[in-house]
């Protein structure tokens, strides 16, 4: 008897206003949240948008020690961890806590504590042998970031398996797998789960131009994220977070707790073909999506709504529109697809679980949230991608999927908590 | 029933020997790969000595085309799962489609190739910035770089749990297999010995400042003063047992039969921490007894209250002097994610060759630890089945069984 596993509370920060409703607001209402960087002068770099979250540590009841030792990724875990817990219902309190885990996914966890540490060792760079004498005691933290999902343990008590997921940019989506699988085998009964980034730094604004992977397109931020377009350009860079407290299905309906979805099925697959490449074929990602759907027991012709990558780049987009085509055939053709990346940006590992967030709201609420900035679709992207405007439709089960760096293509169903499988 | 997970082939980077043999005649011999850090001058550092690995000519051993967008800790991961997969005699052409994946665990990411991409960005500008940057830094590195060497397309990921992170990647490689995959390469591998990485290691408090090679990390000694850091590591070939059988199975150096992970309570809890939880679990998921243990590979963090917490451990579970105990990770340093997997090689071969290998250096270990440390010189037996233990910073608890194939 397998053990299902359903999300019964979340927490999101992610740019365009704090909290959940802001969230869903923007996703729904197809305004964006990119914009010129604010967080250092952008002006060297061919890349200067980005998708800021409006984050003040304080007034979300961090510590002053907290928002000291804490790199920025890992506050925006912690609050999200405690939002999720409140959402919830649960008294963790009451918890056995050896059965209580954490899984956060994070693709370059400590960037920006990271940065701020180098230019004082290195004097801005001066110095290749660094002066100890200027070392921080969290230097260390930032050098291993495993700190993070232990900072999100300590918050919540967690004392079962604590995992940090570390997959480029499907780390949100792995993440979350991978703490299904541990309540499946029975390692934990609740986990915390989920991602976090916060990327807006120099080193990672510089390295992403090397590749003209993100958007140049700087006189015009707030329609810089174009996924699907004919104009699209690359993606515009974020930071975000998302938690959810994942129960085992029977004792959730015991305590009868709100459920919100069900996690009915995820995989990944690797391509094996290059470090940032992708084949057009999308084939590893159809893989991926045909064994999710398998999973939860889905035929394609149930699917409601596809939650894209849609990073906006040239290739993701051809990309997983052909994985789509593939693993679902006609479907394709007749189901919404839309990327959020086009409101929120791309917020690298964090986004794989703040698209599981929409995803789930869009179950919750049915509405299709919209791709933003979608005005002439390329034409080798031929979908329904939901341009503009958010749609109200009976949505009962959602795929959403994400494409990393390394070659990582995940997929994840989820379904609506009265929908039982075929 | 559920499948048995075989290792079937092994590659080891370590600073005291490369290759699984070389390595194996390190720890039987006693020899070291301790010494004072060469990379750059370390005398403004408070602390010198690291476990560095030594003659190994890359270029011997990658396609040059994979040199300039690889850290030296991807390079010495490339390098042993190439061995281990040799080893395993795995000829990827036979094996279904997505029937191979790559779990590794990774700390410190590509560190030393991060620190000159700063540098660059900082003094010359963002254009000066490596294409390679991207990819070459974050924590999937290794695995996407095996996954895409190999033509691996199967489940795959990446974990970070400082030192208990190798034995999670063998763990949830072994959880892969149990869900369908038929192969997996998983382990771990690290290296952070630029001046940079250099400083941030030493500012975790537990690196050991001493200048004595011989006497910086004595892990159960009264005279423990912290750690030596160490790079390199190892990679693994897993496989499920029946399908390894149906290929014709190559030699097979023992089975995992158990795992588990914990996290400690917080430290003002006043309960115990959760290691010796992590055995319990470990060893009820092999459906064996603290009996059944032949020989314990202990985490030995080189720290008293850590050492002093281990030894509660292992006392608690097996009873005073109730089995041996053993860390040849004294003449390597400490690996991070490298240091499970490392353990479990160690703990492999001790089970083929029947000879536990001892531990070098500590001599004076307080009585009422009550440990049975094997010390100074191998001992035979005919141990079957081996305990590994690890502990990760900030409360990481990981344990893997492994037991002798006994067909």
């Amino acid at each position: 008897m397998t053990r299902r596993v359903v999300i019964t509370g979340f927490g999101v920060r992610a740019p365009g206003g704090s909290g959940a409703a802001a969230f869903w607001d923007l996703l729904t209402s197809g305004r964006t949240a990119t914009r010129r960087i604010s967080f250092f002068d952008p002006s060297p770099y061919r890349s200067q948008i980005a998708a800021e979250a409006d984050f003040d540590a304080a007034a979300e009841g961090l510590t002053p020690r907290e928002i000291r030792r804490m790199d920025r990724a890992a506050q925006f875990a912690v609050v999200c961890a405690r939002e999720a817990v409140a959402d919830s219902g649960l008294d963790v309190g009451a918890l056995d806590p050896h059965r209580v885990g954490v899984s956060l996914g994070s693709a370059v966890a400590a960037a920006s504590s990271l940065e701020q540490e180098y230019l004082v060792l290195s004097d801005a760079g001066r110095q290749w042998e660094v002066d100890p004498g200027f070392l921080s005691a969290h230097m260390f933290d930032y050098l291993v970031p495993s700190v993070m999902p232990a900072e999100v343990a300590w918050t919540v008590g967690a004392e079962g398996p604590v995992a940090m997921v570390s997959n480029g940019c499907t780390s949100g989506l792995d993440s979350v797998g991978h703490a299904v699988q541990l309540i499946h085998e029975g390692s934990a009964d609740v986990m915390l789960a989920g991602a976090a980034d916060t990327p807006i730094t120099p080193i990672v604004v510089a390295c992403f131009d090397a590749i003209k992977a993100t958007t140049p397109r700087n006189d015009d931020p707030e329609h810089a994220s174009r996924p699907f377009d004919g104009s699209r350009n690359g993606f515009v860079l974020a930071e975000g977070a998302a938690m959810f407290v994942l129960e085992e299905y029977e004792s959730a309906r015991r305590r009868g707790a709100r459920v919100y979805a069900e996690i009915a099925g995820y995989a990944t697959r690797c391509n094996a073909y290059h470090m940032t490449g992708l084949k057009t074929d999308g084939r590893e990602m159809a893989e991926a999506i045909r064994v999710a759907l398998a999973q939860a027991r889905t035929d394609a012709g149930a699917v409601d709504y596809i939650n894209a990558h849609g990073s906006g780049t040239k290739q993701n987009d051809r990309h997983e529109t052909a994985a789509f085509k593939r693993s679902l055939g006609e479907t394709a053709r007749k189901v919404p697809v839309s990327s959020i990346k086009s409101m929120v940006g791309h917020s690298l590992g964090a986004i794989g679980s703040i698209e599981i967030a929409a995803s789930m709201l869009a179950i919750e609420h049915n509405v299709v949230p919209p791709t933003a900035n979608l005005h002439r679709a390329d034409p080798e992207c031929d979908l329904d991608y939901v341009p503009l405007v958010a749609r109200e439709k009976q949505v009962d089960t959602v795929l959403t999927v994400g494409s990393g760096f390394g070659g990582f293509q995940s997929a994840m169903v989820l379904r609506a908590p009265e929908a039982e499988a075929a | 029933m559920s499948v048995r997970t075989l290792v079937t082939g092994l590659g080891v980077v370590a600073p005291n020997g490369l290759g699984v043999e070389r390595y194996w005649e390190a720890v039987l011999e006693g020899r070291s790969g301790i010494a004072p850090l060469t990379r750059f001058d370390v005398s403004a550092y408070p602390a010198t000595l690291a476990g560095q690995i030594q003659d190994l000519l890359i270029e011997d051993h990658l396609p040059s085309r994979l040199l300039p967008q690889t850290d030296v800790s991807t390079r010495f991961a490339l390098i042993a799962a190439e061995w281990a997969l040799g080893d395993a005699k795995v000829d990827p052409s036979t094996m279904t489609d997505y029937g191979m994946g790559v779990v590794t665990a990774n700390a410190c990411g590509g560190f030393e190739f991060t620190h000159r991409e700063f540098r660059k960005l900082w003094t010359q500008g963002s254009k000066s910035v490596s294409v390679y940057e991207s990819f070459a830094w974050f924590y999937a590195v290794n695995t996407g770089q095996i996954s895409i060497r190999h033509g691996m397309r199967g489940p795959s990921s990446a974990l970070v749990a400082e030192q208990a992170g190798g034995l999670d990647a063998i763990g949830h490689a072994r959880r892969t297999i149990r869900r369908g995959t038929p192969l997996m390469v998983t382990g771990g591998v690290d290296s952070a010995f630029d001046p940079w990485g250099w400083a941030s290691q030493i500012a975790g408090g537990g690196v050991s400042r001493s200048t004595d090679p011989q006497g910086a990390y004595l892990p159960f000694d009264r005279a423990a003063s912290g750690y030596v850091p160490g790079e390199g590591g190892a990679l693994l070939v897993l496989e499920d047992a029946e399908l390894a059988m149906a290929r014709g199975l190559p030699e097979v150096y023992g089975e995992i039969c158990g795992y588990a992970s914990t996290f400690d309570p917080p430290p003002d809890s006043g309960r115990p921490p959760g290691l010796r939880r992590a055995a319990e679990l470990a060893l009820s998921d092999a459906g064996l007894a603290p009996d059944d243990v032949d020989v314990v590979f202990a985490d030995a963090a080189g720290r008293p209250d850590l050492d002093r917490a281990e030894a509660e451990a292992i006392r608690g579970l097996f009873g005073a002097h109730g089995v041996p105990v053993t860390a040849p990770k004294t003449l390597t340093g400490r690996l991070y994610s490298g240091g499970g997997p490392l353990d479990v090689v160690t703990a492999l071969r001790t089970l083929t060759e029947g000879v536990i290998p001892p531990t070098y250096g500590p001599s004076d270990v307080p009585r009422e630890y009550g440990l049975d440390l094997v010390v100074d010189e191998p001992r035979e037996g005919r141990p079957g089945t081996a305990l590994i233990l690890a502990r990760g910073r900030w409360g990481f608890n990981a344990a893997v069984v492994v037991r002798r194939f006994t067909g």
